[in-house]
């Protein structure tokens, strides 16, 4: 192997920390190498996160490589992980980061000071916090994109994003708090913050200190679900993304996730089936707030009147079936919900992308009024009813009208795109040849996904019809082939998500199993990069 | 020292809290400098409360937690204090960009009607 490859699981962050310092050197006034620096930064993060994801996946039985940084033992020194799941979530980041990026070339990146910095400092948090192999620098990774994110929420200020932007810093300030409580609390019973080494410890704890242990887990669990939005933690959400600017929204929707990857991450190695007698600890909590979550974002997506609160409440919603699919704890549930987070992240992040392109052109408020002329009854609906009988369709309202098509099915989970074979792969284990019957849960999560797909639809049918079915005197809004692009882009991955489902989800199912069974990993930890990293690649 | 400590922290929870909760931005803000240092304080005890320990071990000891003072939590606790100041050094900015746009200091950018 050869010395750099060992080197590239640290370089998801250490790519964006140089280009955002070099952006600050830079200055604003250079626009045009800021954004090329900024375009050559997510294509070489993109580049090797792909990299990234094809070694995690490597058949050799290694499957994570470790990264220590500065070389020390893995108990004294800090370690980055790279498995499948954090191999993933990089990708993905990567993804978002790129298309975002090239969205905000076309005008946002000039409505306010330095976002192109803040965004390359938000990829890194962001990718530190998929790597990193302990709880300290988890929450360090932590601060680092949550900084970067209160600047960015806060982009092109206007009143109702700064209104916005400081209750989400305040509800996040205090959830980082409850965070540091939980892992010193963590750290005070077990004497370690290295996730591995924390679940080999786990099972040894003495019975009088388990409680404390718990506690601290559970503190630490609030944190993270704080950040995942789950009901009643996630009021923050949907006023924060809505104020937030398109781009800055798109990458915003993995930051939600980044809560349910904490919680599927250290829930499954601390408390698997190897913890002893903490063996499940928690579940019922993430399975009954997953289904809650899914109910009350079912039922914002129907009450809400603008298309930017939808995009927010439909994030609740995926937040939920994620927090509920991984609560029930079965392997091939997991393994569902993993692709269902690649899917509706890709989604939602194209459909806030789109629908500042939908909203352009309309007049302010146009959602609020279609919503009550429906309630009212419109009385200009007849006017010019037999006028035309074939209109000729602006090109740019058919694209974009095609795209919020597939982002309605998509969000809605029916067929043909990747929504549907998502929450297919979520719930055809409960149907599978092991069950006899559906047990009360499997009923719940099932009618609960059944009602969240009916709510998205209808939702998301009322506003496509107000944005899209209009009369024709209206100019279609003018967009950039740097807008329509990244959208395209999310899109037609989501298409190769559903056309190449099978060996995607291989890799899911893969990813489930080894997180479900943690010995590899804290194995390969420990063993560190001396054999598990150098190991028979060909 | 357990029980002054602990009273020390719970204190400033409790009075961190009930800021948080009030309608002012300033008291707010307030509220989350003393529930950090609350947390501070309590990262720093659990590396156990001793007194006279040693910071570095004697040459030729064995590393053992009864030697000397855990250096772990000491290094948690600057890292904490220096993100919570810088984070509320950015919330500060954030507030006062608030009362410049909407003309109140109230969280919800409007007052309530009395």
């Amino acid at each position: 192997m050869n010395s750099w490859l060992d080197h590239l699981a640290i370089a998801p962050i250490v790519i964006p920390l140089l280009t955002g310092a070099a952006m600050v050197v830079v200055g604003e006034r250079r626009r045009m190498i800021e954004a090329g620096l900024g375009v050559a930064s997510t294509l070489l993060l993109l580049a090797v996160s792909i990299a990234l994801l094809r070694m995690a996946d490597s058949t050799d039985q290694a499957m994570l490589r470790v990264y220590r940084l500065g070389d020390w033992p893995v108990t004294f020194g800090i370690v980055l992980v790279v498995d499948r799941l954090a191999a993933l979530m990089v990708l993905l980041t990567s993804i978002l980061g790129f298309s975002a990026l090239i969205f905000s070339l076309a005008r946002w990146y000039r409505k306010g000071a330095h976002f192109q910095p803040l965004f390359q400092f938000q990829l890194m948090g962001l990718n530190g916090a998929f790597l990193t192999g302990d709880l300290f620098n988890l929450f360090v990774f932590f601060e680092v994109l949550l900084a970067a994110s209160y600047g960015l929420a806060l982009h092109g200020p206007v009143v109702a994003r700064v209104k916005a932007g400081l209750h989400y810093i305040a509800v996040n300030l205090t959830a980082s708090l409850l965070f540091l409580v939980g892992v010193s609390m963590i750290y005070g019973i077990a004497g370690t913050l290295n996730m591995a080494d924390l679940a080999a410890r786990i099972p040894a704890i003495p019975a009088e200190d388990r409680a404390l242990l718990e506690a601290g887990a559970a503190i630490l669990g609030v944190a993270f679900l704080i950040k995942a939005a789950m009901w009643p933690l996630g009021f923050w959400l949907p006023n924060t993304y809505s104020a937030a600017s398109a781009p800055v929204a798109a990458i915003l929707s993995i930051l939600s996730k980044v809560g349910v990857y904490a919680v599927l991450r250290l829930w499954l190695l601390l408390f698997g089936d190897t913890a002893g007698d903490s063996a499940g600890f928690g579940g019922s909590w993430l399975l009954f707030g997953g289904l809650l979550t899914i109910a009350f974002g079912s039922v914002a997506v129907l009450a809400t009147q603008h298309l930017t609160r939808l995009a927010g409440a439909s994030v609740l919603v995926s937040s939920g079936t994620l927090l509920a699919a991984v609560g029930t704890g079965q392997v091939a549930i997991t393994g569902g919900a993993l692709f269902y987070l690649a899917s509706s992240v890709l989604a939602i992040a194209a459909f806030f992308l789109l629908i500042e392109l939908v909203d352009r052109g309309r007049e302010l408020g146009a959602d609020v009024l279609a919503v009550t002329r429906e309630a009212y009854g419109d009385e200009t609906e007849d006017e010019d009813a037999q006028e035309e009988v074939g209109i000729a369709i602006p090109a740019g309202t058919a694209i974009l009208g095609t795209s919020f098509l597939a982002c309605g099915l998509l969000l809605a989970g029916l067929p043909p795109l990747s929504g549907f074979l998502a929450k297919f792969a979520i719930l055809a284990p409960l149907f599978g040849p092991g069950q006899d019957g559906l047990s009360l849960t499997g009923w719940a999560i099932l009618i609960a996904l059944l009602l969240s797909s009916l709510t998205t639809i209808i939702a998301v049918a009322r506003a496509g019809i107000n944005a899209f079915w209009k009369p024709a005197a209206e100019a279609a809004p003018s967009v950039r082939m740097t807008e329509l692009g990244p959208i395209g882009f999310l899109l037609i991955l989501c298409v190769i998500l559903t056309v190449q489902a099978g060996p995607v989800m291989r890799y899911m199912e893969e990813t489930a199993q080894s997180l479900h069974a943690p010995r590899n990993y804290i194995e390969g930890v420990f063993t560190g990069s001396a054999d598990a990293g150098t190991g028979g690649r060909p | 020292m357990e029980a002054i400590l602990s009273l020390a922290i719970g204190l400033l929870t409790a009075s961190g809290v009930w800021l948080i909760l009030r309608p002012r931005t300033f008291q707010v803000i307030i509220g989350l400098s003393l529930l950090s240092y609350a947390v501070n304080l309590f990262i720093f005890s659990t590396g156990g409360l001793r007194i006279g320990a040693a910071p570095i071990l004697e040459p030729g000891t064995a590393g053992d937690l009864a030697q000397h003072a855990d250096p772990l939590p000491q290094a948690l606790v600057l890292t904490a204090i220096v993100i919570s100041f810088a984070t509320t050094a950015l919330f500060l900015v954030v507030l006062l960009a608030a009362r410049g746009l909407t003309g109140t200091d109230h969280v919800d950018g409007r007052e309530t009607d009395q």
